[in-house]
């Protein structure tokens, strides 16, 4: 009994004493960004290669240059295994090191945060996710999610499928089935393709599938059934495997089948196997490891065994989105260094620094990454930038580009986003600010 | 009111409309409910012999398939590995029995519930650790190919995985009626005690269980795996399972394939004719439903033996 | 020797039949209180945030479960779904009344989850043991689902989410990213020791011990009067009230913003863990249990670092997982009836201290 009481007595007082113990980093000659990561749990397949870029360019960029104008990088990882509460918890314990940006990777975890970035001056920057309506950036002055949104990508899709019917007037009567993940993420899309149903008159069927989209045996039933022409795919996590391999299953034309830019990455495609071959994807960037950033990487990391993963995961679909995204905040802090001077910067310049990001052609091929995605401009009104889509295809081995740069339907998605963003704004009790005044 | 009862009418037209689709609806229930039932059969095999509802056969499922996918990898050919993945569950079922059952021997059966939940956690950790995060391709060598049948089109992995559940469960049914092993089994499930007191040897019999619970998880991780990739997800099922566990009687093995059947079935065209209705993804809740309507009628599920009240 | 009822007499009967009858059991309850409220003062941003709110949030859905299966028998895996219906009603009701009070909106958002909780709780009276977990679960997924399909929930809200809007009480700012942690941890607290009071009086009493018939031998608690249909409607009733504040409060006070995932089937399971590794039937257990759920992962999740090892994220969090499993059985096998047991041993042993026997 002694021994029970006092292994108990013992535990207690860890308890209380565990989470006071926690280390804070002087830092006045780096900057510090928190990494938001799932590295275990359902989604881990996904957030490997994620986590894996991040790290590697920061690192990169702290090896290569010595750090942006001599201020290094910081980054810690918070485990958050895509939960939301996990999520807060990591957040709330990293504010301490004085964070000044955030890419929380998970749209649920954007939501939490979205409120709390104005409030703690830090910028979160959810790329090619979270909060649409914060693109309207008069609403959302923190909030960046450049270089494109979901309801930019869907009318991208609806542009590429109506190329490849030759011509937008040949999408009447056609018909488009979304299979989508029953969450806000995976709604998503479905104003943006409601309205251009309506608008170039093709008939369109909306599949919700239940979290987590282990047995979809109903949906593709379903599918069957309406034979539709094109699929378009919005999942995450084994949705994504299940939802692939079905296709393939009841043999449906892999080619006609097009996932949004979270469902094309090559852990996707693994249990379909052969099958997958032809399946396409959206995506904002180009996949592959055939780039300079690539060459610098494997020069300065791995080949002096600091890689974060491992040699072939380079060049992977997320693995290349998440460089981009490193570099895009990167990239920021930098402009933001030629206002406010080469020091630690503070969240509000940061965030400055994201507001005017202008990443050129001439930019682009500096950083080595010409080719792998488009020139970007972001401005106070709109935090989604001048983005372009493309449409990638799985050969059974890699990712290839097939299509142009295609550009979104803007006049149509900008006004639906600005009323998105009253609404949004409203509820938290934003006001609209006014960009001219500000410069 | 009558435009809603015409709009929950409309399917019954629809449904006689279409009868080879309804028959692929039908084919794809049972093929789904009997990939429940795998998962279940592990269920009812500690239930039935150690009254535990073991949280962790999820779990175990997905940790069989790892230990599968990951000597497979490593070059290991499929039956070897096989083998030793069965190895790996007696083994953890040794472990299990020594570790979490022993001590807690007559414990009320909520105790040992919330022992097998430490258990998963435990696992949960282990199995990832041990093999990683990735997702796996699990590919033992069953075709999967779709082909049409006068209209109807079939999939070889389902037809193989229903055939291997109907298997499986047949020698598990004759198993625990008619060895002496099997009757053991029933007489500790019913009172731990008692069986000891006559000289049930309990270690003994709980290792044998747990290890064929095991092995009733490899097969499930299996089937399960070669749809989606072995991953964390695989987990999951488990939730899935519950309806038919339910349903069926939380001890009985026809009762794990009867209510896969019915759960399978009830929720493919549940969700396939009435979903479009309400707007689709029915299937979690719809399930849940079905098994309540059953319970109403029989309050221990169709097979599960009935509960005699003492006053 | 510290720990002695020697000298205190009882004068009246209301005396004697206190809650905490013995003066030391007096002062130590108050010191906690006073403790709790001094909290703030000492505890940092990410200690409030963090881990007292939602441990007060989680303490007060873990009573409303521990009094449903824990006092009345009935086992339940909605509460998710229940908390769900909390925290979506509050929303609904605070964006079409704003100017009334939220702690109002708190106290009518749990009637409402209550509402709900009676309809689900009707096959209780034909399904029995683990088999009525099917009715809760059905309720679990039937309201995750209706709210994830009707868009009245959200406001018709393009983003499918509830946010807590701003909201002031006595011109203190309580909900709302203006808020600070301080305040609302008063009122996740006053809240919690509001409603433990409530629930201790209600057990101690004939709806308790009516409960608690039920639970034991529901057939002779029936013979000798107990109706079993109310007594088990009140216990979902009661129960789903605790859970609608609790989930009103997870994303009023503690999250700010959740969509329909935040309460899914893996919050009712967490809730439930919480019940039984606090000790079923007791409303201490229930405090016990939501802290040892809440803060083993956290501590393990600091551990290394304070300890000075660098692992990686991944596996750090397995080994966390792996750790907090072996500690819940670990503990079951040292207490099978929970910390709350635990902690009546202690007091018995007290008693004595520092005589053996």
């Amino acid at each position: 009994m002694k021994v029970r009481t006092l292994l108990i007595g013992a535990l207690a007082i860890a308890l209380a004493a565990g989470p006071l113990a926690l280390s804070a980093l002087a830092q006045d000659k780096s900057i510090f960004i928190p990494l938001l990561v799932y590295r275990t749990g359902a989604y881990a397949p996904n957030g490997i290669p994620s986590a894996n870029g991040f790290n590697d360019y920061f690192n990169l960029i702290n090896e290569r240059d010595g750090g942006i104008n001599g201020i290094k990088i910081v980054f810690e990882e918070c485990e958050t295994q895509y939960d939301t509460k996990q999520g807060v918890e990591c957040y709330e314990r990293l504010k301490a090191k004085k964070p000044v940006l955030v890419n929380p990777f998970s749209t649920g975890i954007t939501y939490q945060l979205i409120p709390k970035a104005s409030v703690d001056k830090v910028v979160i920057h959810s790329a090619g996710y979270g909060m649409t309506a914060s693109a309207d950036g008069r609403w959302f002055p923190w909030v960046f999610n450049f270089p494109m949104t979901y309801w930019s990508q869907a009318s991208a899709f609806v542009k590429y499928v109506g190329a490849q019917e030759g011509g937008m007037d040949k999408l009447k009567g056609k018909k488009l089935v979304h299979v989508y993940h029953n969450s806000p993420y995976g709604k998503e899309a479905n104003p943006t393709l409601e309205t251009l149903a309506k608008q170039f008159g093709f008939e369109l069927t909306l599949l919700a599938v239940d979290h987590p989209g282990q047995e979809q045996k109903s949906t593709w039933l379903q599918i069957r059934r309406i034979n539709p022409n094109w699929i378009y795919i919005s999942g995450w996590g084994v949705m994504n495997q299940v939802a692939v391999k079905e296709a393939a299953s009841i043999g449906f034309k892999m080619d006609h089948v097009v996932g949004n830019w979270w469902t094309g990455t090559e852990v996707d495609v693994i249990p379909a196997g052969d099958g997958a071959k032809g399946y396409k994807s959206m995506n904002f960037h180009a996949p592959g490891a055939g780039f300079k950033v690539h060459q610098d990487i494997f020069k300065h990391l791995y080949d002096k065994g600091n890689g974060a993963g491992r040699r072939d995961g380079i060049g992977e679909v997320l693995y290349n989105r998440t460089i981009i995204n490193a570099m895009l905040d990167t990239e920021a802090i930098r402009l933001a260094m030629t206002k406010f001077g080469n020091k630690a910067l503070t969240g509000e310049e940061v965030r400055w620094g994201m507001e005017n990001l202008n990443i050129t052609e001439k930019r682009l091929e500096e950083l080595g990454m010409k080719g792998i995605m488009r020139p970007l401009r972001v401005t106070c009104e709109n935090h989604e930038g001048n983005g372009l889509a493309l449409v990638q295809q799985w050969d059974g081995k890699k990712w290839n580009v097939v299509s142009d740069w295609i550009e979104p339907m803007r006049e149509i998605v900008r006004p639906k986003l600005e009323e998105a963003a009253v609404a949004e704004g409203g509820k938290l009790g934003y006001t609209k600010r006014d960009c001219s005044k500000e410069k | 009111m009558t435009e809603a009862l015409l709009a929950v009418l409309r399917p019954f037209a629809d449904i006689v409309s279409g009868p080879a689709f309804f028959v692929e609806v039908l084919i794809g229930g049972i093929a789904a409910g009997l990939m429940y039932s795998l998962v279940a059969l592990g269920f009812v095999l500690i239930y039935k012999a150690s009254g535990v509802f073991n949280f962790a056969q999820g779990v175990m499922v997905l940790f069989a398939a790892l230990t599968l996918v990951g000597l497979m990898e490593r070059g290991v050919p499929v039956p070897l590995a096989l083998a030793l993945t069965m190895l790996v569950m007696i083994l953890l079922a040794f472990a299990i029995e020594r570790v979490v059952l022993r001590p807690l021997v007559n414990q009320p059966y909520i105790i040992l519930f919330m022992a097998t939940i430490g258990l998963n956690f435990f696992l949960e950790g282990f199995g990832e650790m041990a093999w990683g995060a990735n997702v796996k391709k699990l590919d033992v060598g069953i075709p999967d190919r779709s082909f049409m049948v006068k209209g109807v089109q079939i999939n070889q992995l389902e037809m193989f995985a229903a055939l291997t559940a109907a298997v499986l469960v047949t020698i598990l049914a004759v198993f625990f009626q008619r060895t002496r092993i099997g009757r053991a089994l029933r007489a500790v499930a019913d009172d731990h005690e008692a069986a000891l007191s006559i000289g049930i040897p309990l270690k003994t019999i709980w290792v044998v269980v747990w290890s064929v619970a095991g092995l009733v998880a490899i097969v499930a991780g299996v089937m399960w795996g070669a749809k989606s990739g072995v991953q964390f997800s695989l987990s999951l099922i488990a939730l899935k399972a519950l309806p038919v566990l339910i349903l069926g009687g939380f001890e009985s093995v026809p009762g794990a394939i009867v209510g896969g059947l019915i759960i399978g079935v009830g929720e493919k065209i549940g969700e396939v004719y009435w979903g479009p209705l309400v707007g689709g993804a029915i299937e979690n809740w719809f399930a849940y439903v079905l098994a309540l309507a059953f319970l109403l009628v029989r309050p221990q599920g169709l097979f599960g033996e009935k509960i005699i009240e003492r006053v | 020797m510290i720990y002695r009822e020697a000298g205190q007499f009882k004068t009246t009967y209301g005396s004697d039949q206190a809650i905490f009858p013995i003066l030391q059991d007096r002062i130590f309850v108050g010191l906690v209180l006073v403790a709790a409220a001094l909290v703030p003062l000492v505890a940092d941003e990410y200690w409030l945030q963090a881990i007292l709110i939602p441990f007060l949030i989680y303490a007060l859905a873990a009573l409303g479960l521990n009094l449903l299966t824990g006092y009345a028998g009935q086992l339940s895996l909605g509460t998710g779904g229940f908390m769900a219906v909390g925290a979506y009603s509050a929303f609904k009701l605070t964006t079409a009344f704003p100017a009334l009070n939220i702690l109002v909106v708190f106290l009518l958002s749990g009637l409402i989850a209550a509402g709900v909780g009676l309809v689900f709780g009707v096959p209780s009276l034909r399904i029995k043991g683990f088999y009525l977990a099917v009715a809760t679960l059905a309720a679990q997924f039937f309201l995750i689902w209706l709210f994830n399909k009707v868009a009245w929930f959200v406001n018709y809200a393009p983003s499918g989410t509830i946010t807590a809007p701003p909201r002031t009480v006595l011109g203190v700012m309580v909900t709302g990213p203006q808020s600070s942690a301080g305040v609302r941890y008063f009122v996740a607290l006053g809240f919690v020791v509001v409603f433990a009071l409530v629930a201790k009086n209600l057990v101690r009493g004939r709806i308790g011990r009516s409960w608690m018939a039920i639970r034991d031998r529901d057939i002779a608690a029936e013979i000798i009067g107990v109706r079993p249909l109310q007594t088990k409607l009140l216990a979902f009733g009661v129960s789903s009230f605790y859970c609608g504040i609790a989930g009103a409060e997870l994303v009023f006070l503690y999250l700010g913003s959740a969509e329909t995932l935040a309460f899914d089937i893996g919050l009712s399971f967490l809730v439930l863990f919480m019940v039984i590794i606090g000790g079923l039937g007791s409303v201490l257990g229930s405090f016990l249990g939501a802290a040892f759920i809440m803060l083993v992962p956290i501590f393990l999740t600091n551990a290394p670092h304070t300890l000075g090892l660098n692992l990686p994220v991944a596996l750090q969090k397995q080994m966390e997982l792996m750790v907090f499993g072996g500690l819940i059985i670990f503990f079951l096998i040292v207490e099978p009836q929970g910390l709350a047991r635990l902690w009546q041993i202690t007091k018995e042993k007290l008693r004595l201290w520092p005589f053996p026997h």
